[in-house]
């Protein structure tokens, strides 16, 4: 078996959402560098629509393709829909990730979450904190 | 186009390698310790297999001891070194941060026996000298392992004059020589070795199948326990097809040595000078003292095994040193160990050329490597902070 399935390939190949927005106003970074992964969404929300979302990634094949394909699957969807997007549900869409590369998803949706809780800092929306709490666990990585 | 660069991981086989194999599969299938006619021509064949193999270390065929593959080599010699040097109450073992995990290993696994041990640091060119050796030898050290050439970055090591100062100072040297034999002139008697690890495929050999060299004289404990193969320190009914082939492939790889060194140095100085042009990339390991084959970057602001698998989309076949492949998230142990930090670490290209690599395989990978970069720091959000000022670049 090859270490990607195709899906993993074909997003890590051809990335959708790939660029970033100008006029974004939600921004997400997770991960570091040290660790071999950043990831930083961007959001374009538009009466609580995802209207657009871009990504840019440093990172392994997975990481890439798992950006593209977290950010598939929350464009055009409201952000409630967006905040109850899982690492898992990312996996499976991508026909499923090596273990040791499932960190790739989770950091996608830590990013999403990220972008999202900016969105509400900026636009001054009041939200649960509890949601967002323990998101960007790379950044507190041993290195 | 595919291009196969990636032959410090390992090689096609020769042709000659292949015809030495095939008769032992069918005609020649005795066992060596068999008292029988087909026995006993199999017996004949490993004896000449052993001559071959001698000659080219410059060894006699009584120092010479058949195994599995470079690892094996690598595990008994600093086994058996430290096994010995405990009878003597010597319990300090010197080595370097970049060696192969197959001897970093091993004296870790001693480490945590009882033994100590001092990792030479390597410095920014990746190396050590003979000086470096020196001042860590004690009356206690009972093993110096120090490899011939660094399997990452290509680094050659001064092996010969390792070698005179541990012999000066009575200390058994071994030195893990899988990535020179067969590519730089490697011989015992004129480097001073004790004890030398290489591995068949390294060479155009089979895969499965290395030598452990120990002078005479040098004490050996057996890793593999049974029978009374190779002189009773390795165990096993022999793996002549193997090791045929082993010595086809070295007999080779020895006669064709000179031009062979000219020719891939060419072709790696063009792919040296070549993505040396792209920015903020650096070459790593020893620009002069280097491996005829080995082309080894770093390029900021990108990931590698990213790199690897748009590269290999081009039909550019390489490698990174980066241990993401490996489930780890920690970059190359020898990177590191020549002072990059992690983020430039983890950005890490490995070429390595063959005999067989042409000039046209090697433009068609100048081709393809800058434009594969380019487009990765097209979406990477390290190289975007560079670029408009935010972080500072590195190199």
């Amino acid at each position: 078996m090859a270490l990607y399935s195709e899906k993993v390939m074909d997003h890590f190949k051809n990335p959708r959402n790939v660029g970033i927005i100008e006029d974004a106003n939600g921004v997400g970074e997770v991960g570091n560098a040290k660790c071999g992964d950043i990831m930083k969404i961007y959001l374009k929300v538009e009466n609580d629509i995802i209207a657009d979302v871009k990504f840019e990634t440093f990172g392994c094949g997975s990481a890439i393709a798992s950006s593209s394909m977290a950010t598939e699957l929350i464009k055009g969807k409201p952000l409630s829909q967006a905040l109850e997007l899982t690492n898992k549900a990312v996996a499976e869409a991508l026909d499923g990730l090596p273990a040791y590369k499932m960190h790739c998803s989770v950091l996608a949706e830590e990013a999403i979450k990220k972008a999202v809780q900016d969105y509400y800092i900026r636009a001054g929306i009041p939200y649960d904190e509890e949601k967002f709490r323990n998101i960007d666990c790379c950044s507190e990585c041993e290195h | 186009m595919q291009v196969y660069l990636d032959n410090a991981s390992t090689t096609k086989m020769s042709r000659a390698a292949i015809e030495a194999m095939l008769p032992f599969y069918d005609e020649i299938y005795g066992n060596p310790s068999s008292l029988h006619r087909m026995g006993q021509r199999a017996k004949e064949f490993l004896d000449k297999a052993r001559e071959t193999v001698a000659g080219c270390l410059g060894a006699s065929p009584g120092e010479i001891i058949f195994t599995s593959g470079g690892s094996e080599a690598d595990n008994q010699a600093i086994i058996s070194a430290a096994r010995y040097g405990a009878r003597k109450g010597k319990k300090h073992i010197i080595t370097t941060a970049f060696e192969h995990h197959a001897v970093l290993h091993t004296v870790g696994k001693l480490e945590k026996e009882g033994y100590d041990v001092t990792y030479l640091p390597v410095g920014k060119t990746g190396t050590v000298s003979a000086q470096q050796v020196s001042d860590a030898i004690r009356d206690d050290t009972c093993l110096v392992t120090v490899m011939t050439a660094n399997n990452e970055i290509g680094s050659v090591l001064p092996v010969k004059e390792i070698g005179a100062v541990c012999r000066e100072r009575h200390v058994p040297f071994h030195t893990d020589a899988v990535q020179a034999v067969g590519h730089i002139p490697v011989n015992v008697a004129e480097m001073n070795i004790d004890m030398l690890s290489l591995s068949a495929h390294k060479f155009h050999g089979p895969k499965g199948v290395g030598v452990l060299y120990a002078k005479k004289g040098v004490p050996l404990s057996n890793i593999i326990e049974g029978g009374a193969q190779e002189k009773g320190k390795r165990a096993g009914t022999e793996n002549l097809a193997g090791i045929a082939g082993l010595a086809a492939a070295l007999s080779e790889a020895c006669a064709g040595l000179a031009g062979n060194m000219e020719r891939i140095s060419r072709l790696r100085d063009k792919l040296i000078a070549g993505l040396g042009s792209i920015p903020h990339s650096v070459l790593n390991g020893d620009r002069v003292n280097r491996l005829p084959g080995n082309v080894h970057f770093c390029f900021e602001g990108i990931e590698g095994e990213s790199l690897l698998l748009l590269l290999d989309e081009y039909g550019v076949e390489a490698s990174s040193g980066s241990a993401c492949t490996s489930g780890s998230l920690d970059p190359s142990h020898v990177l590191l160990a020549i002072g990059h930090p992690h983020e430039i670490a983890h950005g890490s290209l490995r070429l390595t050329l063959s005999e067989y690599t042409t000039e046209e395989e090697i433009d068609y990978a100048l081709q393809a490597v800058p434009k594969v970069v380019e487009r990765l720091r097209g979406f990477s959000p390290v190289w975007r902070d560079k670029v408009n000022g935010i972080k500072p670049f590195i190199l």
